[in-house]
């Protein structure tokens, strides 16, 4: 069996499952977002009144953080009150940041476990080998109410990613770049395993921009199998001890595709598909109105740090705007102890605190109509930040920086 | 519920649908239904709500609902009166998100969407699994719906199953 397969087995109290087979699995951990009351009326709706399995149960104030409107405010509060009656385990209120890297920070996400949030980028959890799946407001109610949701068994394909990373070229890039080849729906109802040399040579960071993104080719879950990067970076962090699960050697993947990115260039997926992927060089000279970092995909600490160093010392160009929004409270004091902080607000940047902000077009920082904005999040539909009339092109961090310094897209590579 | 016989105006659209289209971020802080109705399809179609009568139809190419795990989209689909989803495939948590709420998100064959004019009324049967235009020729076909599926969007979705499972056990 694969690790995910097995998994799915041990949650559903079985020896074995088979692709496609239907298994109700016992949750480890269940997210709920501040976007979605929905789950807690779903929960009434359905005649539960007691939450099965509250230690497991995690509360994130990350999309509204804080509340832009008086409905924000009172969907947070209503959520505040149902944590506080039902004993939910763990309340991340607006002073967090987005879920997917306060569970990383705090080592809630741990190899060998089910992950389950109401926010379809979960699949960032395969970067610890864990298996991570996002559902709606109903099907967490539904594990509020049992501790557990039914599952049908993917298939499993496996990306090798091959060869030496180019200088100037990330993570972000190289799944941008295989969306792109692979196109939006590739992967639907699939998972997705990355192994190879690059993948095992990517930080953890870089690991989860990676499977961060599948969900961008409809993954429902992704795996990268857990190493001494892995495991250091939980050393000082996990929650609690966990048991890494490892596929057999023996098992036949559904699929074996393998990118060699020795000789690829810095991406963009130009408006409005994720999967609408050129040669950054290729839109170079393009004006930019905003240039947005942050997010789950692109607001860590080595994203800031790589902004820091291209910005330092310089000014943004006159008539640009550059957000940035570390994806977590820890990123925040990071960015501050490592000078980042003062170096990005002095060349011209806007910090906003932790939050998922204008990633989807909620709050803080939205665009115009006929705005144009570079941007290190994970979507790029119409009217995704805001007006349907702007346009967004999807980069790395760093031809952000660089396309913030130049007022245009440019290759940040002359910069680096 | 799931009616085995369906027929409704078809209203077509393309590929990756996202529910961005379906349903705006702008919109999500909404909970109330009939507010939540107001704005379907609102970002790929405007008029649609304008337009859509219950019981009609939406047909569209791969990967419908792509995107957010917003069950807003699905709920505004249901709230406007969807009579179902002609897709050849759906995102995921979209299409968990429609059957939960006893919304057929059906999988057709390719080729529907192109075949298929906008407003032409369609019939579909479950039973046989086709799909007829208004001359009565069959222009698609639909893949079968698993017994699992089935069972929820018969039972007029997941929150009347579960229910009764809470008033047993209570």
């Amino acid at each position: 069996m694969h690790a995910l397969e097995k998994i799915l087995a041990q949650k559903a109290g079985k020896t074995s499952v088979k692709t496609g087979e239907i298994v109700n699995c016992t949750v480890d951990k269940a997210g709920i977002n501040d976007l979605y009351l929905q789950t807690v009326r779903s929960f009434h709706e359905i005649g539960a009144s007691k939450v099965a399995l509250p230690e497991r149960v995690i509360m994130f104030m990350d999309h509204y953080a804080p509340a832009s409107t008086s409905l924000q405010a009172d969907n947070q509060r209503r959520f505040r009150e149902f944590c506080r009656t039902r004993n939910v385990g763990y309340l991340m209120d607006v002073n967090e940041g987005v879920c997917h890297q306060v569970m990383a920070d705090k080592g809630l996400s741990l190899p060998g476990e089910l992950i389950v949030i109401t926010d379809s980028h979960t699949t960032t959890h395969g970067a610890f080998g864990a298996f991570g799946t996002g559902v709606g407001a109903t099907d967490m109610a539904t594990i509020l109410a049992t501790g557990k949701l039914w599952f049908r068994v993917p298939e499993i394909m496996r990306i090798r990613i091959e060869g030496t990373l180019p200088k100037g070229v990330y993570a972000k890039d190289v799944i941008l770049h295989i969306i792109g080849r692979l196109g939006a729906d590739y992967a639907v109802y699939k998972g997705v395993e990355f192994a190879g040399p690059v993948v095992g040579g990517f930080s953890v960071s870089e690991r989860m921009a990676l499977c961060n993104m599948s969900t961008e080719m409809g993954a429902k879950a992704t795996y990268i199998h857990p190493d001494a990067v892995t495991l250091d970076f939980l050393k000082s962090r996990a929650s609690s001890t966990y048991t890494p699960v490892s596929t057999d050697a023996d098992f036949t993947y559904a699929e074996n595709l393998s990118f060699d990115v020795s000789n690829l260039k810095p991406q963009v997926a130009a408006p409005s598909s994720v999967d609408n992927v050129f040669d950054l060089d290729e839109y170079a000279g393009t004006s930019i109105s905003q240039a947005y970092l942050g997010s789950c995909t692109g607001g860590r600490l080595e994203d800031i740090a790589v902004a820091a160093s291209i910005l330092r010392g310089k000014k943004i160009a006159p008539g640009t705007r550059l957000l940035v929004v570390p994806a977590s409270r820890q990123t925040l004091l990071d960015a501050v102890r490592d000078g980042y902080l003062q170096d990005l607000v002095h060349a011209g940047a806007t910090f906003v605190t932790p939050s998922c902000a204008a990633c989807l077009g909620t709050h803080q920082g939205l665009l115009a109509d006929g705005e144009i904005c570079i941007s290190s999040t994970n979507r790029n539909f119409p009217g995704r930040m805001g007006s349907t009339g702007a346009e967004i092109y999807l980069g790395s961090p760093a031809s952000v920086a660089a396309a913030a310094l130049e007022g245009k897209i440019v290759n940040p590579l002359k910069y680096l | 519920m799931l009616e085995q016989k369906m027929q409704g105006r078809a209203f077509v659209f393309g590929k990756n649908i996202d529910t961005d289209q379906i349903y705006p971020g702008r919109f999500v802080e909404l909970t109330d239904v009939a507010d939540v109705a107001k704005h379907a399809m609102e970002g790929a179609d405007p008029d649609f709500v304008k337009k859509f009568s219950s019981g009609d139809l939406i047909v569209a190419e791969s990967n419908f609902g792509c995107g957010s795990s917003r069950e807003h989209a699905a709920i505004t689909l249901k709230s406007v009166g969807v009579g179902a989803i002609l897709a050849e495939s759906f995102g995921r948590i979209f299409y968990r998100n429609a059957i939960n709420l006893g919304l057929p998100a059906l999988i057709c064959g390719k080729g529907l969407a192109a075949k298929t004019r906008q407003g032409e009324l369609l019939r579909i049967d479950l039973d046989s699994g086709k799909i007829f235009n208004e001359q009565e020729e069959g222009i698609g076909w639909l893949e079968p719906v698993s017994e699992y599926m089935l069972h929820i969007l018969r039972s007029g979705g997941i929150k009347p199953l579960l229910k009764k499972q809470f008033t047993n056990e209570g």
